[in-house]
């Protein structure tokens, strides 16, 4: 079974064509994949349908509008996949 | 259907929210400015008015399930199909069912029919945003009665 990461990472190169060698976990979405808003819908309607959960963007975008939040804390992939993994397991408690 | 005005959808026919489908209409006038140009003395629907039709009837579909709480803004067109010419007179059947229901973000699969055979067809991924300032929500509300939304059963007071 491939990690969070890769699956994440795959949806990432596969959407963005971005090679695939080059998305590691430290890779920032935006600063360093360059993956635009418009992008990252289909991320995350990706993710959401590999996952089985709801990716919180709104809430997200909302936290780091307000500065509760940076966006390093959600679009590094290795924080990412780590709220993935908190949202699978909430859905599966 | 005054595609002149954007105004691509005559009258919602059935609308299931909690099955996430919808059913509109729009029948293409005999005259339209549009046609002048597209094109002239062969008038035919422009392609991306037919995709705006589709856009406009999930649009409809995902006000209900948010209950106007938020707008819906086109956001991309993939794997758009436009299968043959639509000309004026014809009453066109638009179909379109939420695939994914997002956080801020609609997918949807639509397509449109003419006495049953296929038209076009397109996923259609939406941003659906808070309203914007000023006037805007009423003037889809105003609409909505138009097309016969029922308002009542999906707007709050």
């Amino acid at each position: 079974m491939s990690s969070t990461f890769d699956t994440v990472a795959n949806i990432i190169a596969e959407t963005c064509d971005t090679p695939r060698d080059t998305i590691t976990p430290e890779s920032h979405a935006i600063d360093d994949l360059g993956i635009d808003s418009l992008d990252f819908l289909d991320i995350a309607f990706a993710i959401d349908k590999a996952f089985g959960i709801k990716l919180p963007l709104e809430q997200w975008t909302q936290e780091v509008n307000d500065g509760k939040a940076t966006t390093e804390q959600y679009f590094v992939l290795k924080n990412l996949c780590a709220r993935i993994d908190e949202l699978v397991a909430a859905k599966t408690a | 259907m005054r595609p002149e005005i954007f105004k691509m959808v005559d009258r919602i026919v059935t609308i299931d929210p909690a099955l996430k489908t919808i059913h509109c209409q729009g029948l293409v006038p005999e005259e339209s400015s549009i046609f002048e140009g597209h094109f002239p003395g062969y008038p035919i629907m422009p392609g991306v008015l037919l995709i705006e039709a589709m856009a406009q009837t999930t649009g409809w579909l995902i006000l209900a399930r948010n209950r106007f709480e938020k707008m819906p803004f086109l956001a991309t067109v993939k794997e758009a199909k436009l299968r043959t010419f639509v000309v004026p007179g014809q009453n066109l059947d638009l179909h379109s069912e939420i695939l994914h229901e997002g956080s801020g973000f609609v997918v949807a699969k639509t397509h449109t029919t003419l006495d049953g055979k296929p038209i076009c067809s397109a996923e259609l991924t939406f941003r659906v945003l808070s309203w914007p300032e000023g006037r805007m929500k009423g003037t889809v509300l105003k609409v909505a009665e138009h097309v016969q939304f029922p308002v009542a059963e999906y707007v709050d007071a």
